[in-house]
């Protein structure tokens, strides 16, 4: 259910996320989904690629700070409504969303979007429960 | 029997101003007789100063001459920190009126401590240092140094008040009141750091305040070296004449040494302050006119002796007399340090302190760099930290806390605000493996 996604510490100044994107490229990682949080003088670059295994590898490897999170990729209708009906969900569960983004694939009729959760265990429980679909990561890898 | 100079001199100097002109013989008697007192004090008092002098197999009595300060062993600022707070005092509480503190290298202060005999001393030293920059009772000083736990604002103070002058306890911010004041109150004198006049010109300017139109025509700056292009500059800006005034807490504070207006170095208050220089890596003391490391004994003060105190200031002690008539000697005016501390809008702030209040926070390794410029006359310090895998963290709001808890620790030991910077790891220059600590772009 879960998805590994990797984020990578990145300061506010032209150029500074060429570098580990550049490397990336060379060895052949294909990033899937990225998202750029920022501040005034730093930014998080959250990355989804086809291998974490190896992205992280290669991005510690070269001294870039890198951490793996676990993240959920959930399956919405791509129309009014359909976001809505996810967060209904969580409603009174104690789930928090840290912070979500759109994966840039569409699915027919159905968007994906990502999210990271403080707790994503009872998130699972109650998107489940809600009947509200979850990608698995070979899937949505593949 | 005196030089007709020497004569006119003290008869034209305030009553207080008379010991700088002591004919050299009588003043040389009387730094001896007080060098013995004063050694006298500290060894029967100061327990860490006799166990010192028991190393070196000498008592009192081994000074004969003041040629034999040079046996003494040097104190050194660590000496404070070590006897943190009050292991190195010669007074009695009861006896002590007032303390201060300023940073020591790591996260504690050092402390300094002043009989009432003390604060008179450096009332009178400060008294005479404003009198030599051509001030006297009838001129209004302002005092924009911090009032505080700082030596710099209070030291001002009693001096300025001692001298017979009315005084304006300002202390340090709110430029567009300092403005306020010095005009509506005809201020002729003003205290400060030099980069913080610079601001306040810039202030004034920006308020449509021509400080030439001013009263003022004096600025005792000090508490931060500055160089004679930086006076040039606030000369020719405000029209007021600028002083150097030097002074450290361990010794007494401002008023150590002054210029007096004819700018040719600045005269040590011999009487009691003795001053050396001597070789930063030998201890070797060195001849008159050579540059080196200024070491300084308190002659007479009471609650805290310091004998032979390492400043790590570099100057050199000038050679022949002051064409202003004092017998005192002149140091050159300091322009670096034998060690790494940084003198920011008046702190000290050496980069252990920044090593020590970092790794108070979780995860923080000191993989730092402090950057100074200086933006409208004041410093700016800049802490860079890079963030490591432990600090690093995929959400904003959890570097945003790590950001505040860098922040708080080094507000806290550093008693200055700094910009904390979050860089990526491995960006911090290193030469040899060794970072460099420290980027200095301020200029004159």
């Amino acid at each position: 259910m879960k998805i590994q996604q990797i984020s990578l510490f990145a300061e506010n100044k032209p150029g500074h996320i060429s570098s580990p994107i550049r490397l990336l490229a060379r060895e052949g990682v294909d990033i899937r989904a990225l998202y750029l949080a920022d501040t005034q003088d730093y930014g998080i670059l959250r990355l989804i690629v086809a291998d974490w295994k190896k992205a992280a590898a290669l991005l510690e490897a070269h001294g870039f700070v890198a951490k793996v999170t676990e993240v959920l990729a959930v399956e919405v209708p791509d129309g009014p409504g359909g976001l809505a009906d996810i967060l209904d969900a969580l409603v009174g569960s104690g789930v928090n969303i840290e912070y979500m983004y759109a994966f840039p694939y569409v699915r027919g009729d159905r968007a994906i979007l990502i999210f990271r959760f403080n707790d994503p265990d009872a998130a699972i429980e109650r998107l489940q429960a809600a009947g509200i679909n979850l990608v698995a990561s070979e899937e949505l890898l593949k | 029997m005196m030089n007709p100079t020497l004569e006119t001199c003290v008869t034209n100097c305030p009553p207080a101003s008379v010991p700088d002109y002591l004919p050299a013989d009588a003043l040389r008697a009387l730094q001896l007789r007080r060098l013995q007192a004063v050694v006298t004090r500290a060894w029967s008092q100061v327990l860490p100063f006799r166990a010192r002098m028991d190393e070196c197999g000498l008592t009192p009595e081994g000074i004969r001459s003041l040629e034999d300060i040079a046996k003494l062993p040097f104190t050194q600022k660590s000496d404070l920190r070590d006897n943190y707070p009050f292991g190195l005092f010669a007074s009695p509480m009861k006896e002590i009126v007032r303390l201060h503190a300023s940073s020591g290298t790591t996260g504690k202060p050092i402390v300094v401590a002043y009989t009432k005999q003390d604060i008179d001393v450096w009332t009178s030293v400060l008294g005479r240092a404003l009198a030599g920059c051509g001030l006297h009772r009838g001129d209004i000083i302002q005092v924009a140094y911090g009032y505080g736990l700082f030596t710099g604002g209070l030291g001002a103070h009693y001096g300025a008040e001692g001298l017979g002058a009315t005084v304006v306890p300002a202390s340090g911010g709110h430029a567009d009141r300092q403005i306020m004041l010095m005009k509506d109150f005809g201020v002729t004198a003003m205290c400060c750091t030099p980069t913080y006049f610079l601001h306040l010109i810039d202030v004034a300017a920006e308020m449509g305040v021509d400080m030439k139109e001013l009263p003022i025509r004096a600025g005792v700056f000090g508490a931060e070296p500055w160089t004679d292009a930086m006076r040039a500059h606030i000369e020719k800006m405000s029209g007021i004449e600028a002083f150097d005034i030097y002074g450290l807490s361990e010794i007494i504070g401002p008023g150590v040494g002054c210029e007096c207006r004819r700018h040719q170095g600045l005269h040590i208050f011999e009487d009691h302050f003795y001053p050396e220089v001597v070789d930063p890596e030998t201890g070797a003391t060195l001849p008159e006119g050579e540059l080196g490391e200024l070491v300084l004994t308190t002659l007479s003060k009471q609650a805290m002796p310091m004998i032979r105190y390492r400043t790590h200031d570099i100057t050199r002690l000038l050679p022949g007399r002051c064409a202003c008539g004092r017998t005192l000697r002149r140091i050159d005016r300091i322009g670096r340090r034998s060690d790494d501390m940084l003198i920011i809008r008046g702190v000290n702030v050496f980069p252990s302190q920044v090593e020590t209040a970092l790794l108070t926070v979780d995860g923080a390794l000191p993989h730092f760099q402090i950057i100074l410029t200086r933006s409208q006359g004041l410093d700016q310090m800049e802490v860079q930290v890079e963030v490591t895998p432990n600090m690093f963290n995929d959400k904003i709001g959890a570097l945003q806390e790590l950001h505040g808890k860098l922040q708080h620790a080094l507000d806290r030991v550093l008693g200055i605000r700094v910009k904390v910077t979050l860089v990526e790891a491995h960006t911090i220059e290193r030469s040899e493996g060794k970072a460099k600590r420290v980027i200095d772009r301020r200029t004159a």
